[in-house]
């Protein structure tokens, strides 16, 4: 059955939007960390994306994307009153939440919005959560408003310094972790970023949990397309993951395995452009 | 006597026609067309009607051969389809990716005199003729039903061939059945799995579309573990039947596995099946393009992979195997037909090592040459390496099709599921029983990778068992 669309909130205009779901199974049973699978037509192609957020209460979900190709486009074509065909989840594993102290929260992009649930999960466990954000310039921030309901210390970074501090998420990462007491940093973002704050973690001795976004085609364990090397073995990020300790990933590999539909992908969002009306 | 019958000319079956190798190669649809009814009458007039037939003995879910094939030799179409579907919920689909030749074939007592009864085909016939007749006139074809008193709701976890017989049967014997599917489609592997030049997609549907007649409800994207899990369904159902396969492929575990262009079987299957991949850019999930693919592995999956990127417009397709054409799993008319079509064996040859470019694509595959050494313990002749006969073949898409082991997913859901030592869910031989009452479990999740008759068999058991305990005859 289709699952509804209760609300949309366009965050950067035509490029990211929230939708909240009507989806009280997915509600009911998801967890910081999970993932939903959706398609958006008969003809569409499965996609994952984390779940940002659950309201169990009212039978909501909160999805948050990037339009990267015709899929996103697909999604991003839909507003509140419409339906978004096949939603398919929760799954993968959980975010393995624990009282450790301090939690650095990174999130890059779209990430926020996933690192957002997992921040949630953290803060509502009794940690202390900081929450580093990071985007190009200030109008591609998310959640920042949302963030700053839970989170003990929020810090937001843009490239380009039109808001916050200007630089890499990694900066103030690693001026918190020399200032000491820090039990776990989680990231999720772009592949790079995720490398960095693994990086700059390493040699501080702390845990470090990112979650990846590899290609998945059923997202239940039966195709082996999201598969990651950590820690030189291979994982199903569906059913393994999505979250890894991050110190172990293979980033180099992930980025080469997310380009591997590159071209095909690139000929199907140019030919739904050519078919809109308006050009997209 | 035995002297005078075995004297006895034994007509040869009816051949089966089939698209040119040379055309079928280029397309999607289905290799073998299917008899027509004088084709049907004359291979049917050829069965002995046995008093005590063997063939029987060879079918998991015991279809009456004999007295189907006695109908059709009448030319009672119908009635034989009335026949079939006493003991099988998918006949459709049964005739075409049985392994006959091992089952009730098998068993055929023709065979010792020529050549058996071509079961399988006359099958197929009066299926397709049986969807044919619905899909002209709707009303003509009434759902089903039996004389049973059972009263009660069943579930059944995943909707490929062990839990859609179990529904069929369920549903038949007035039972409510909801049936609950991960993906976005029902029919399991006979939709992701088999390609549509052996199972055509609309077959699949029509099959399916008979359970929804009887009234079984389908649940799609709705995870058996995640979505719904077992400690809900057995508060909501009377008995639960989890039927959800095996699913995670196996990988070789050679470097150079994760480069780009290496796939698992199931992934680059699901990408042109489930996904419609073959029908790129106008559905999206992509394909992967590969001009010299191999394919390792040699068992019915791996055919189905070899004979679908030669679709796809591979210029070389090879499959890999590592000891000789005589000992590959797969039936030995996918392996004719694969090698009709022009799949290539590279025999005799293990995969060492996949080596790819600096940006992480394929390139080649480096095989170890093998000879046949002593038995090992399965009786065949264990492959052991050649010193020093190393080689490179060029391959830019590389298939693995070693078979699965266990999907994790509900199995981690419900740790009170007594499994085997192999992971898999322990079942009872004769009820299909797991280790929580009333919850029962067939097909691939219980007995590893195998047959879609296989599961189909595990399925009807369990559901006899369920329409018993809850009243039924």
């Amino acid at each position: 059955m289709p699952t509804p669309i209760l609300r949309k909130e366009r965050l950067i205009p035509g490029k990211t939007s929230k939708l909240v779901l009507h989806a009280p199974e997915i509600a009911a049973k998801a967890r910081p960390g999970h993932f939903v699978m959706l398609r958006m037509s008969p003809e569409g192609e499965r996609i994952p994306l984390t779940i940002a957020d659950t309201d169990p209460s009212r039978g909501e979900i909160t999805i948050v994307y990037l339009v990267l190709g015709k899929s996103t486009a697909l999604l991003e074509a839909l507003d509140a009153g419409d339906s978004i065909l096949d939603v398919c989840g929760p799954l993968g594993r959980p975010t393995k939440i624990e009282k450790v102290g301090t939690v650095i929260c990174v999130g890059g992009g779209t990430g926020i919005a996933a690192m957002h649930h997992i921040a949630k999960g953290h803060a509502r466990a009794g940690n202390h959560v900081v929450a580093v954000i990071g985007a190009r310039e200030k109008s591609l921030l998310l959640f920042e408003k949302e963030l700053m309901g839970f989170v003990n210390e929020l810090v937001v970074c843009t490239d380009d310094g039109s808001y916050g501090r200007k630089g890499l998420v990694t900066e103030p990462l690693k001026e918190r972790l020399e200032a000491g007491g820090v039990g776990e940093v989680v990231a999720v973002g772009p592949v790079p970023m995720m490398a960095a704050v693994a990086d700059v973690t390493r040699p501080f001795g702390v845990a470090t949990t990112v979650s990846l976004n590899p290609i998945m085609v059923d997202g239940i364990g039966m195709c082996g397309a999201c598969r990651v090397s950590v820690g030189g073995k291979t994982k199903f990020a569906c059913v393994d993951g999505p979250e890894f300790d991050g110190h172990q990933v293979d980033f180099p590999e992930l980025r080469r395995r997310l380009a591997a539909f590159r071209e095909q992908e690139a000929e199907s969002y140019d030919r739904y452009r050519k078919e809109q009306p308006h050009g997209n | 006597m035995a002297t005078e019958s075995s004297a006895k000319k034994v007509a040869p079956r009816v051949e089966m026609p089939c698209q040119p190798p040379a055309e079928r190669r280029h397309n999607f649809k289905e290799v073998a067309l299917g008899y027509n009814g004088d084709m049907a009458a004359t291979e049917a007039s050829r069965c002995l009607q046995c008093k005590r037939p063997t063939c029987v003995k060879g079918c998991p879910v015991e279809v009456p051969i004999r007295d189907f094939i006695r109908e059709v030799a009448a030319g009672n179409v119908e009635r034989a389809y009335e026949i079939i579907r006493t003991a099988n919920s998918l006949p459709a689909v049964c005739g075409r990716v049985c392994p006959q030749e091992n089952q009730c074939e098998g068993k055929c007592i023709l065979k010792a005199k020529g050549e058996a009864i071509a079961i399988g085909r006359l099958e197929r016939f009066v299926a397709d003729t049986h969807l044919a007749a619905c899909a002209a006139a709707p009303d003509s074809c009434p759902a089903e039903t039996s004389e049973s008193h059972a009263k009660g709701r069943v579930a059944c976890i995943g909707s490929g061939p062990a839990s859609l017989t179990c529904a069929g049967i369920c549903a038949a014997a007035g039972l409510e059945v909801d049936v609950y599917e991960a993906l976005h489609e029902a029919g399991g592997v006979l939709v992701y799995g088999i390609p549509a030049f052996r199972l055509p997609k609309d077959v699949v549907a029509a099959e399916i579309a008979g359970l929804r007649e009887l009234g079984v409800r389908f649940h799609l994207n709705h995870v058996g573990g995640r979505t719904v899990d077992v400690a809900e369904l057995r508060k909501s159902h009377d008995a639960v039947f989890i039927g959800v396969g095996a699913g995670l492929p196996i990988f070789l575990g050679v470097p150079g596995e994760n480069l780009v262009g290496v796939f698992s079987a199931n992934e680059y299957l699901t990408r042109i099946n489930l996904g419609r991949g073959y029908d790129f850019p106008e559905h999206d999930t992509p394909p992967f393009p590969g001009k010299h693919v191999t394919v390792f592995g040699a068992g019915n999956v791996a055919m189905d992979a070899a004979r679908t990127a030669l679709r796809m417009g591979a210029e070389s397709v090879h499959i890999v195997y590592r000891r000789t054409r005589a000992e590959m799993p797969a039936r030995a008319e996918e392996i004719e037909h694969a090698a009709e079509e022009g799949v290539q064996f590279a025999l005799l040859s293990a995969p060492l090592r996949f080596n790819g470019d600096e940006q992480l694509r394929l390139k080649s595959v480096t095989l170890q040459k093998m000879e046949l050494g002593e038995p090992d313990a399965s009786g065949r002749r264990r492959p052991v390496p050649v010193e020093g006969a190393v080689e490179d073949l060029e391959t830019d898409l590389a298939i693995v099709a070693l078979g699965t082991r266990s999907n994790p997913i509900l199995l981690d859901a419900t740790p009170d599921l007594a499994r085997t030592e192999r992971g898999y869910i322990q079942a009872d031989p004769e009820t299909g029983e797991t280790s929580i009452p009333n919850v029962f479990a067939g097909g691939d999740i219980v007995t590893g990778a195998a047959t879609v008759i296989l599961a189909m068999g595990a399925g009807r058991k369990a559901a006899q068992e369920i329409v018993r305990r809850l009243g039924g005859k």
